[in-house]
């Protein structure tokens, strides 16, 4: 009966099925729904449902003072929590037209690209895990919290440092910055190799990861896309080079990139990347100057609590900065 | 770099530009919607300029403005590594051009500041809510939004409120 039908119509009629993917829940990372339409096995169209994570960051801003938002630009990646922080406080220094001291730049710079490489560390741990290799997530984590122990240190907080302050710091680093950065260090570039030997050319890996999520070059900055992304494509391009900031102009490092924009040359350039972050690091933890850790603008920058305790005109600043925030109309009066 | 573009701008789409400005060394160019297709495309294509990263699409509410609505372009060239933000006016109601022929990215730009703000873009693909769920009323970026809105729980009793004590 079935084979006579199935002769009957040469090409049997097939229609194609709709699937939900997801949206899965707010604890797994990067909540998102995939309307995907199916022709047996093959996706053929794919909708994704973004915005399971929209908290109205935005809307907050707009209804907060300057101080006050930097610690919701923790919250838009937990994992990249200092890089946030400076990418806004970068917006509101131009504003301002305010530069942060030498110092507080240098402690940037090694605090970001430490921010990187534990953002690089989660990133590979938890991909190698969701493609079914677990051991490089307990390696990853492993190292990934001496960073935060880093993270710790200055700002007395693991992920939600909020360190950065407009104008500069929040408080000086402390001694024990210099030794723990040099053990970093000293030790992580091992750690990079045994990634890689339990990567690079692990057959599942290599079979999981070459030849997919491919881009071309061309598509990547049409669509928008930047960052080690759009490395991995083959274009050599980085903000940190081209529109320095930070005095990023003033280290030496390479933009690794990548061939055939696929997952692997993604993870490649990840791995370079991080030892780049190292070889910055170094070079910043070397030149740390001497001097004030922010710029003491009035009317911006809290005055230090000494003199808030015995000044009547700081303790007034300190007043009106916390419950006013700055003004911007008074700033370029100024 | 600025007074290039601009140049050939005016010589181009001497009409269109409304409004030039600079501040902090970042130019804006503020011109006529009807013409920011044509613009973005010329502003793409020409080899000097070669904008092709469209870096940021938003919009900015103005509520005491007319026309009430700004939409501002980002525009980026990563061969040439220079940057103009382009802003185009608009009020509640009325549409902009799509610029997703010019960028494919425009596309989930547009769509959200469609979803916050309302402002639709006159041929976008596919021009629906991305952020916010496909139900919801109001546009939340906009200042007449309110930040905290509190439903009422319990109102079996909203027509005697309860008598102060004396």
């Amino acid at each position: 009966m079935n084979v006579e039908i199935l002769k009957k119509t040469e090409k049997p009629e097939t229609e194609t099925m709709i699937l939900n993917m997801g949206p899965h829940h707010p604890s797994t990372h990067g909540v998102l729904r995939v309307i995907l339409e199916l022709d047996g096995e093959t996706i053929v169209k794919a909708t994704p449902d973004i915005g399971f994570l929209h908290t109205g960051i935005e809307k907050t801003m707009e209804n907060k003072t300057y101080n006050q938002v930097i610690p919701l630009t923790d919250r838009m990646d937990y994992v990249a929590s200092l890089s946030n922080n400076l990418a806004y406080l970068l917006a509101v220094e131009k504003l301002l037209d305010i530069q942060a001291p030498p110092k507080a730049e240098f402690v940037r710079v090694i605090l970001t690209e430490l921010t990187r490489i534990a953002s690089h560390l989660w990133w590979v741990g938890t991909h190698a895990h969701d493609i079914g290799a677990m051991t490089v997530l307990l390696y990853a984590v492993r190292e990934r919290e001496k960073l935060l122990d880093i993270f710790e240190l200055v700002s007395g907080q693991r992920m939600m440092t909020s360190y950065f302050r407009i104008g500069g710091l929040a408080k000086d680093i402390p001694e024990e910055f210099e030794p723990k950065v040099r053990e970093v260090l000293k030790t992580f570039p091992d750690k990079i190799e045994d990634y890689e030997n339990l990567l690079t050319k692990n057959r599942i890996w290599l079979n999981r990861t070459v030849g997919v999520g491919t881009i071309s070059a061309e598509d990547a900055i049409d669509l928008g896309v930047s960052g080690p992304v759009l490395r991995a494509c083959g274009a050599e391009w980085d903000i940190r080079k081209s529109n320095p900031y930070s005095g990023y102009d003033e280290f030496a490092f390479d933009i690794p990139t990548g061939k055939n924009g696929d997952v692997y040359d993604r993870y490649l350039v990840r791995l370079e990347e991080m030892r780049q972050s190292l070889r910055i690091v170094n070079q910043a933890l070397d030149g740390i100057p001497e001097g004030d850790f922010v710029e003491r603008v009035p009317g911006v920058v809290l005055p230090p609590k000494e003199e808030v305790l015995s000044n009547i005109e700081a303790l007034i600043f300190q007043f009106k900065l916390v419950v006013e925030g700055l003004s911007l109309h008074r700033i370029t009066q100024r | 770099m600025h007074d290039l573009i601009l140049k050939k701008l005016k010589e181009r789409f001497a009409e269109s530009i409304l409004e030039v400005a600079e501040f902090r060394k970042e130019p804006t160019i503020v011109v006529r919607k009807e013409y920011i297709i044509r613009i973005c495309r010329f502003l793409k294509d020409d080899p000097e300029f070669s904008f092709n990263f469209l870096s940021d699409l938003c919009a900015v509410d103005w509520p005491e403005r007319k026309p009430r609505f700004e939409v501002v372009y980002n525009l980026y060239s990563i061969s040439k590594n220079h940057r103009v933000r382009l802003k185009v006016r608009v009020d509640d109601g009325e549409s902009v051009p799509s610029v997703t022929s010019v960028w494919s990215t425009a596309d989930w730009h547009e769509r959200e500041a469609f979803d916050m703000f309302g402002i639709k873009f006159e041929g976008h693909p596919d021009l629906r809510r991305i952020l916010m769920s496909e139900d919801w009323e109001g546009h939340p970026l906009r200042k007449d939004f309110p930040l905290t809105k509190e439903e009422v729980m319990f109102n079996y009793n909203k027509d005697r409120p309860p008598r102060i004590m004396k």
